[in-house]
């Protein structure tokens, strides 16, 4: 594509990210001290994580039988504490055993 | 010593945005963008939902303020994480660093971050951001400039590794605080019945984020609120 006619599609498109981004963590300079507001930031970072995982994950791979796979044996490392890397890991090896074992069947 | 941990936890992160900014990569460059466009678009963006549908208005030579009104839809969980990690990070977050380290705001940097006991230094995050910003970019170079090399069975493997990172957050904080595990039943109900309910097809998944947190999260407050000093 042109470069001048892609530039200020790149810059509308990074520039309205970065501000979402970086304003509310600019100006919100003290601490909340509102109990509602809060408890209501207190729940945001999980209710998010949540929402954005379940039910996309099911759609995440190949098939929904390696996705759920992946999805059990993630939720069985998290619960036993495992770290990050470990969840993450096990998550995709479950995966790719999945997928493997049903292409060679 | 905060920097060399963070960078180290940025080390799954990088690695699963590497897999995903690769299938970015070839999408764009299909889009009509060319290789360096497309790294731009990933160097400057660092988001994945934002930049698929920003290619789609590129591709169909849509107008700016349309692509304006898609990323604030698409990124609009940005400002709720940044109002989150503003109670969070520690007083050496001051002047131009809120602006620098505001970059690095997505969702599994801030999956991370969210974790750290007590505050968020600024060397820690400065730490944790690096890795990802590389491995999303040079995935995008590797996806333009190569296409469809890596074998598919791989890139879907890779494909749960950022949902596997969200697990591991959410999960032992659940089974820690039943408040949570309740606001977080809560969410998953709400983002399934608007992936499924017919009537609600309508709406882009980045807005039923946003709804369906600010619902759980909202219920969650009102009937158990946290008392000060967490």
């Amino acid at each position: 594509m042109d470069f001048m006619t892609f530039l200020p599609y790149l810059i509308v498109m990074a520039g309205v990210t970065y501000l979402i981004r970086t304003i509310p963590l600019v100006l919100v300079k003290h601490k909340i001290k509102n109990q509602f507001l809060n408890s209501f930031l207190y729940y945001i970072p999980y209710t998010v994580l949540a929402s954005m995982t379940f039910p996309a994950i099911l759609y995440a791979t190949g098939s929904k039988l390696s996705a759920t796979a992946g999805l059990i044996v993630a939720i069985l490392l998290a619960y036993r504490k495992k770290s990050l890397i470990v969840v993450a890991a096990g998550a995709c090896a479950s995966v790719l055993l999945i997928e493997v074992g049903t292409m060679l069947l | 010593m905060n920097f060399k941990r963070g960078f180290r936890d940025g080390i799954p992160i990088g690695l699963g945005y590497f897999a995903v900014s690769f299938a970015f990569g070839i999408l764009a460059v299909d889009s009509g963008c060319t290789v360096g466009e497309a790294v731009l678009i990933s160097l400057t963006n660092l988001t994945s939902a934002g930049q698929f549908a920003g290619l789609t208005v590129i591709a169909g030579m849509g107008s700016l303020i349309e692509m304006a009104i898609t990323q604030l839809v698409i990124n609009a969980r940005y400002m709720l994480m940044s109002i989150a990690m503003s109670q969070k990070v520690d007083e050496d977050f001051h002047g131009i660093w809120r602006w620098i380290l505001g970059f690095g705001i997505t969702d599994e940097i801030f999956a991370a971050a969210i974790q750290e006991e007590g505050t968020i230094k600024r060397y820690y995050f400065l730490g944790l951001m690096i890795l990802p910003i590389i491995g999303w970019t040079s995935g995008t170079f590797l996806g333009a400039f190569l296409g469809n090399v890596l074998p598919t069975i791989l890139t879907n493997a890779l494909g749960v590794a950022l949902y596997g990172m969200f697990i591991a957050v959410v999960i032992p904080k659940s089974v820690e605080d039943h408040h949570v595990l309740a606001a977080v039943i809560l969410a998953v109900i709400c983002s399934m019945l608007l992936r499924y309910v017919p009537a609600f097809s309508g709406i882009s998944s980045g807005f039923a984020i946003i709804i369906c947190a600010v619902i759980a999260s909202a219920a969650a407050a009102i009937l158990f609120p946290v008392k000060e000093e967490a």
